[in-house]
Order: structure tokens, then C-alpha cells, then sequence
């Protein structure tokens, strides 16, 4: 096996810019010794900076570590501790880097499956110098469409796209001319630096800024997907409709792309939510939702592959990314909903409620393990789908939205499944696929007991640690650092009351910043960190929701909720089930008492979560912010309702706690964003909220 | 000798050994990785592979002898080899291991213990044709000579 290394270069750093591409970073990984070092020194006589492992395990975590350390990697494909495959898709989703697989074999399939999973090159051994002098085109490659756009933008605004929409990466060589045009046409004001959140910028020619998939970027990315309909949804219309100053049109084909994988993947998840669906979702229609969050639950079955059982998570995106997901991908994920899929938002929410009360059964067992409040996890998860940062982050920003586009974002960030999660989710898939979510999602649930009372800092902390707790277990638990650190970022955003998510005992009714905590929570979530912290946002966001009620009621609720959601996240690891199972059947039985204790209250609660759910569905899933205003008044019965069944659910749910543990995680997290959405009038703010539920899709922990 | 005989010497042994299909141009790229900067690249690359191959031919041994050959396992491991192989140009080595892997996705025993005993065959020859290229070598260092490309 190759390792690939990445050649340290210092191309990200601007500082080899200029020599690019000598200097070019390149991680390579391999667990054959020989060829690692004959590798390694043949990149090294191209001049290149690498750095070599022969674990894929070690270079997931370097590459974590600091995602601008690396340009490129490169791995080979029989590794005994994890598939080529897998890390191909991992650093795909979380760090959108560039991937050559390297293989003894040159079987077609091989080469095929490496193509599918994102793989830039695919070059059999022995590997020959000549082929490693032209690797740097596929640095250049990826980078140019955001750089260079981004760079000539000011100057060749409007020149007039007389490239039209080159192809979305130009090829290696592609000028920056080209670049120019083609930026000129997919955006008319391009402005420098409008990347919606470019981090790495690079005056340069050489390296492209990346563009930073935001949760609202993500979330106006799945809007416009959903509007046009993912068969339908082309880079250029989707970039017209997001009307994003400094976004390129290659930026949004590649995110599509991804999203597109996303939501492959979670289709097949979704199969398997439905089954879960089918066995928890009886109750009712939302419930059926709930089984999509199962799906989650189901997600992280199907996390085997690596996916992001976010696909699960997605089909709980109310709304419009439902419905996107549904259609595009099949999202088949996820019973959740197939109907909470449909556009119609105002069934998603529903669903996506339905699901949410569900979840909170779920979701509150994980959270007795968490820290204290889920519901600061709910940041977390926000945070989570950071996990594929700048993709979950543009995710989740559209949020709010209500446009899909979140929801897109985050799918397309894991080219898993994950998309389904809902934006949310869409991020913790894009990180890494099942595991990011998952991590992201135990993250969230973490932190959601931490967050508690401190508007985000909090949370995420909380989040980060009990997500370790959690998370530990699962050998795809992307990064637990990432995972808290968006959580961080994410809770910040929320400006989450101090004390309003409060442990779970006690959720304080402060108001939870809503709209914050959604986006924030989205956020997380788009982190792809973990999809357990999803929950916990939109827990959090429940949370939020009951404090516009001042109940404490709902905050018992909330906690249970988000218990049920790390539960439900962490059931979502799939792999690391076991780990969480002990977690869930605590979380559930937590729930379970809590339930019974605030039988009145949780159906407050449920039903304000259920609202905000709804709301955050409906915002984000028709992207109509309005839907959820008035939802809050209006559902309240209809909440109340489903509260009933989440309770029903919850329990239901405590029963087929190991099994089930996976799709309620997922769940969970699908009410627990949907939970924190519907707060009042935040409708967007809910979405984020819910979306990070979504994200929840602890599938994607898988 | 001297110096230049033992060079000329080194050349011939060098060539005999491509035209013998024991080495092929990989090993020649790794000799021009070999610089300043690294030089003793090549054999601290084939005494890796030395040291690698003998444990993966130790491995197949014992999964060849089980009473259920685990193939998988056993593919695992002529695979590894094959890479290795082919990395520092041990051309036999890497054409026998192509026949033993077919041999293993035939769940062949037969075959693949026969295979193992020329992959065993081939490995030693290799091995004693580099080892005595690298004495040449540090022969020529020694007198004093450069070791010519």
C-alpha cells in the first residue's frame, strides 16, 4: 500500500505559492513500507514536501489537525486498518482535498470505485516519477474555480462570461483568465473575497481560496437545489438563484456534485431508515418521519460504508431538502419521510416534528450520559457538520433560510448520504461522510449537555467532551476536536441564553437566542461534527422554544429530547454503537423518567419543540421563514399532539433502544432540529435549528 | 583489483541482471533517486523490501499449511508483496506473485503452494544477486572508486 504523502508544501500557505508546484504538501499514506518510502522519495525528487504515515487512522488525524497543512494525498488501497475507500471519501467530504489513489491492482472495478468515491487520479504501483511530476493539476485544479475566481473577480467583473461556464475546474493549466471568465459568468458581482467564507484565500494564482460551504451558504445552496429540483438543479441556475456575491459557478458545480453523492449515499441509508421508520413510526405520519430519523438510526447502519448516515438525517429535513433528498436521491433514506421529504413544507414540518418528538425520547437518554443539557449539545451538532467546515457551513448558513439550500449544502459536503440530514445533517456528511456525522452528532450531544446554560462557548465544550465520551468509540469518529471546535463556532453563533439550555434538568427558558442557536446549531451541524450534536441544537433550539413558552416544562422536554438525540447519535455511530448503546439506554431511560415526570410537561414541550420543529422545517425545507411564524400558534395543538406520540414514541423507542438506538440518534436529531426550529418566529433561526437536527443524522456518524 | 575492473565488473553484473528480468527499470529509478542527499537510498529501500518480503513469505507459509487456507489472508499478503516487489523492480519476484494471486482467487491450494515455492525461489535468487551488487559496490567505495550509473 502507498501512503500517500501530501506534499507539505507550502502551496496553502501561500508562502510556495509562487514556486508551486514545488513545495507542494502531499501526505502520503501506505501501510507497505517499501513503497511508502520509494513513494516518498520520488516525491521528494519532485520537489515536493511530504510527509508520510502508514496508518490511515494517523493521517485522518493529521489531516484533521490542520486541514491547511496538506495539499494533496495520496493513498493506497488495501490498508489493513481502514478501507482506501473510506479515507478517500473522508478527506473528500471533511477536507476537499485532493485524492490519488495508488493500488497494486488495476482492476477496472478498482479504478472505478475509486473514480465514484472522488478519487482525483488512480495510479497503480510501482508508481512511476513521471506520473508524480503531473500530480500538482489536481491541486491546481480543485483550487482554481475558488481562487482564481475569486482573485481575478474584481478584475474581469462582467468582462462577460464569453467562456461561459468552462467546465467547473478548469483543467490544470486553465488560466486565470479562464477562471476569470468563467467567474464572471456564474456571478456578475463577483467580489473578492466574497466567498461566502473563503478561508484560505490565495492572492495567488496558484492556490484558489477555498470556498467555505457555511451553513447559510449550504442552506441557500439546497434552497435553490430544491426549487429547481435536484435533476433539474444545474450549477448556473443554482448559483443565479443563491445570488451569492463571490460564489463561482465552479464552486457551486463541485459543491452539487458532492451534494449529489450526498444524497446517493443517504438514499441507500434511507432504505434502511425506512425500515426503521416503518418499525417506530406508527404513530403517525410524523412518526413515520421519526422513522426517517431513524433513518438516521438506519443511517448508521449504513455508515458501514462510510456514508454519512446523515442521509438519514437528511430525509429529516423538513421541508424542501426533504424533498429534495427524496427526489434526488432517493433519499429513500429515511422514511423520513419520504413524505417529510416533499416540498411541502408544511408536511415536512410536520413530519420533521413528528420525528423531533420522536427523537426527544431518543434523544434524551443520550442525554443523561452527555454532560447536562443536550440541548447545548444541540450547538454541536451544528458544529458537527463542520466536520466538512466550509461545506457544512455554507449548508447551514441557507438554513435559515428556509431554503433547502442548507440542506443541500450539507449533502453535498458528504458525498455520502448524508445530505439527508437536513442541512445539518448535509455537513456532518460532508465531513466525513457517516463518521464525521456521527461524531459530529456525539459531539452535539455532548456539547448539548454542557451547553446548557452558556449561550455557545458552552455548549460546545460541553459538547466536545461528551462527544469524545461518546464518540471515542467510534473508530469514524471524525474529529472530535473538529467537531467541538465548530460546535464552538456554532454555539457562538446562537448566542444561546445563558442558561436557557441548562442541563437537562433544568432548561432555562432563557431565550435561547433562536435564531442564533439555529444557526448556529445548523452550523454545527454543518460541521458535520457530529450528527449527534444536531440534536442538541435543535434541542437546544427546542429548548429555545420552550422558553418562549417559559415552561419548564418544555426544557425537560428539550432535555429528554436531546438525550434522545445523543442517543440517537450516538445509536447513529453504527460502528461504535456499543459504545453508545450503554449511553442510550441511559438516555432512554432518562427519558423514559422524564417522560413519565413531565407527562404533561414534555407534551408542552414536545409541542413547542414540535413547533419549532416545524417551524425550522418549514423554513428550511420551503425556505419560507413565514411558515414558521405561524406555526408556533397554530401547531401548538397539533404539537401537542405529536408530542404525544413523540412520548409514545420515546418510549417505543427506549424498547428497541440497541436497534433502535441508531435511528433514534437520528431522530433525535431530526426533532431535535426540529424541536429547536420552531421557535417563535425565528422560523429560520428554527430551521437552523433544525437542521441541525438533521445533522443530526447520526447516520452520518456512521 | 582495482578500481576500474571493479566498476566494469559492477556494470556487467548490473546489466546481466535486467537482461535476467531479476530487475527492471523501476530498480534503475530508484538508483537515481539515490543522491547527495540520500545516499544509501537504494539499499536501505532493498533491505526493507528484504526484511518485508521474508515476513510475508513466512506468513504465507503458515496460512498455506492451515487446514482451511484463509485465501484471503493469503492474497492479502502476495498482494503486499507484488506492491513491494514491483516498487524496487524485483521483476521475477512480482511475475510470480500475478500467478499466485490467480491461483488464490481460484482457491487453488495446489497452485498456490506451488506458487509460494517459486516466489520462495525467485526471492533468494534476487537476494543474493543484489547482495552481490552491493558488495561490488562498497568494494569500488572502498578502493576509493565512485560507484558508476
Amino acid at each position: 500500500m502507498t501512503m500517500e504523502e501530501k506534499m507539505g508544501g507550502s502551496i496553502g500557505e501561500d508562502g510556495g505559492k509562487d514556486r508551486f508546484p514545488v513545495g507542494m504538501r502531499v501526505l502520503a499514506v501506505d501501510d507497505d513500507p517499501i513503497c511508502l518510502k520509494v513513494l516518498e522519495n520520488l516525491l521528494r525528487k519532485c520537489q515536493y514536501q511530504v510527509t508520510t504515515t502508514n496508518q490511515a487512522i494517523t493521517a485522518l488525524k493529521m489531516l484533521r489537525e490542520n486541514k491547511n497543512r496538506y495539499d494533496l494525498v495520496i493513498s493506497d488501497v488495501n490498508m489493513p486498518d481502514m478501507d482506501g475507500f473510506k479515507l478517500l471519501e473522508l478527506v473528500g467530504l471533511e477536507m476537499d482535498l485532493p485524492v490519488i489513489m495508488l493500488s497494486a491492482h488495476s482492476d477496472t472495478k478498482l479504478v472505478m470505485k475509486g473514480i465514484t468515491h472522488g478519487a482525483c487520479d488512480y495510479l497503480l504501483k510501482p508508481v512511476r516519477i513521471e506520473e508524480l511530476k503531473n500530480i500538482w493539476q489536481h491541486v491546481v485544479r480543485r483550487k482554481k474555480p475558488d481562487s482564481k475566481d475569486q482573485i481575478m473577480a474584481p478584475n474581469h467583473d462582467k468582462a462577460g462570461g464569453g467562456t461561459g461556464e468552462a467546465g467547473q475546474t478548469s483543467t490544470g493549466s486553465s488560466d486565470q483568465k479562464v477562471n476569470k471568465k468563467r467567474k464572471d459568468q456564474s456571478e456578475d458581482e463577483e467580489e473578492e473575497g466574497e466567498d461566502n467564507g473563503h478561508e484560505n484565500e490565495d492572492p495567488s494564482n496558484q492556490k484558489k481560496p477555498r470556498v467555505v460551504w457555511s451553513v447559510e451558504l449550504h442552506r441557500k445552496f439546497v434552497a435553490a437545489v430544491n426549487q429547481l429540483g435536484l435533476d433539474k438543479a444545474v450549477p448556473k441556475k443554482i448559483l443565479d438563484l443563491m445570488n451569492v456575491e463571490g460564489l463561482t459557478r465552479e464552486n457551486v458545480a463541485s459543491h452539487l456534485q458532492k451534494y449529489r453523492l450526498y444524497l446517493k449515499r443517504l438514499s441507500s441509508v434511507a432504505t434502511q431508515q425506512a425500515n426503521m421508520a416503518a418499525a417506530l413510526g406508527s404513530k403517525d405520519p410524523s412518526y413515520l418521519r421519526m422513522g426517517s430519523l431513524d433513518g438516521f438510526g438506519d443511517f448508521r447502519s449504513l455508515n458501514g460504508p462510510g456514508r454519512l448516515s446523515t442521509a438519514s438525517i437528511s430525509s429529516y429535513q423538513p421541508g424542501g431538502m426533504f424533498g429534495r433528498l427524496n427526489s434526488s436521491a432517493a433519499l429513500s433514506l429515511r422514511g423520513i419521510s419520504s413524505g417529510v421529504i416533499q416540498p411541502g413544507h408544511s408536511q415536512t414540518l410536520n413530519n420533521s416534528i413528528n420525528g423531533l418528538g420522536k427523537i426527544q425520547p431518543a434523544v434524551l437518554p443520550a442525554n443523561q450520559n452527555q454532560n447536562g443539557t443536550f440541548i447545548q449539545g444541540i450547538p454541536t451538532s451544528i458544529e458537527l457538520n463542520q466536520l466538512s467546515q466550509n461545506k457544512s457551513i455554507n449548508r447551514f448558513g441557507e438554513f435559515n433560510r428556509v431554503n433547502d439550500p442548507n440542506v443541500f449544502g450539507v449533502a453535498t459536503n458528504f458525498p455520502d448520504a448524508r445530505m439527508i440530514v437536513g442541512s445539518s445533517s448535509n455537513s456532518l456528511s460532508t465531513a466525513s461522510g457517516n463518521h464525521l456525522l456521527l461524531q459530529a452528532n456525539v459531539q452535539q450531544i455532548q456539547h448539548s449537555g454542557a451547553f446548557g446554560n452558556q449561550p455557545s462557548v458552552g455548549v460546545t465544550s460541553l459538547n466536545q467532551e461528551s462527544f469524545d465520551v461518546g464518540v471515542r468509540g467510534s473508530s469514524n469518529f471524525l474529529d472530535h476536536g473538529k467537531c467541538s471546535e465548530n460546535w464552538q463556532v456554532a454555539v457562538q453563533l446562537s448566542n444561546l441564553p445563558s442558561g436557557s439550555l441548562s442541563t437537562s434538568e433544568g432548561f432555562s427558558h432563557e431565550q435561547l437566542p433562536t435564531n442564533n442557536l439555529q444557526e448556529s446549531i445548523s452550523w454545527t451541524n454543518s460541521h458535520l461534527s457530529n450528527s449527534p450534536i444536531d440534536l442538541s441544537s435543535s434541542v437546544a433550539n427546542s429548548a429555545r422554544l420552550e422558553d418562549s413558552r417559559g415552561d419548564t416544562q418544555c426544557q425537560v422536554g428539550l432535555n429528554n429530547v436531546i438525550q434522545n438525540i445523543d442517543y440517537t447519535a450516538k445509536q447513529q455511530w453504527g460502528d461504535h454503537r456499543q459504545d453508545y448503546n450503554g449511553n442510550l439506554n441511559h438516555s432512554f431511560h432518562r427519558v423514559d423518567s422524564l417522560v413519565s415526570a413531565s407527562g404533561s410537561m414534555m407534551d408542552q414541550s414536545n409541542a413547542i419543540s414540535s413547533k419549532t420543529t416545524d417551524v425550522s422545517l418549514f423554513s428550511q425545507l420551503s425556505g419560507g421563514i413565514p411558515y414558521v411564524v405561524e406555526h408556533p400558534q397554530g401547531e401548538k395543538s397539533a404539537f401537542d399532539t405529536k408530542l404525544r406520540s413523540n412520548e409514545d414514541f420515546l418510549f417505543d423507542q427506549t424498547k428497541p433502544q440497541n436497534g433502535f438506538s441508531q435511528n433514534n440518534f437520528e431522530s433525535l436529531e431530526v426533532i431535535m432540529s426540529s424541536m429547536i426550529k420552531p421557535e417563535q418566529n425565528n422560523e429560520t433561526a428554527l430551521m437552523d435549528g433544525e437542521f441541525v437536527f438533521d445533522a443530526f443524522p447520526l447516520g452520518s456518524c456512521i | 583489483m582495482d578500481v576500474v575492473q571493479l566498476q566494469r565488473q559492477l556494470v556487467d553484473y548490473r546489466t546481466s541482471l535486467y537482461h535476467e528480468g531479476f530487475l527492471d527499470e523501476q530498480f534503475t529509478q530508484l538508483q537515481e533517486l539515490q543522491d547527495e542527499n540520500n545516499p544509501h537510498f537504494v539499499v536501505e529501500v532493498v533491505s526493507l523490501f528484504f526484511e518485508d518480503s521474508e515476513r510475508h513469505l513466512n506468513e504465507l507459509t503458515t496460512a498455506l499449511e492451515q487446514q482451511s487456507v484463509d485465501f484471503r489472508r493469503v492474497d492479502a499478503h502476495v498482494h503486499q508483496l507484488k506492491g513491494s516487489s514491483s516498487s524496487i523492480g524485483a521483476q521475477r519476484v512480482q511475475q510470480v506473485c500475478i500467478a499466485f494471486r490467480n491461483y488464490c482467487e481460484e482457491q487453488n491450494v495446489e497452485g498456490c503452494l506451488e506458487c509460494l515455492q517459486q516466489v520462495k525461489h525467485e526471492y533468494s535468487l534476487v537476494k543474493t544477486k543484489l547482495e552481490s551488487m552491493f558488495q561490488l559496490e562498497q568494494q569500488i567505495l572502498t578502493a576509493g572508486g565512485s560507484i558508476p550509473m
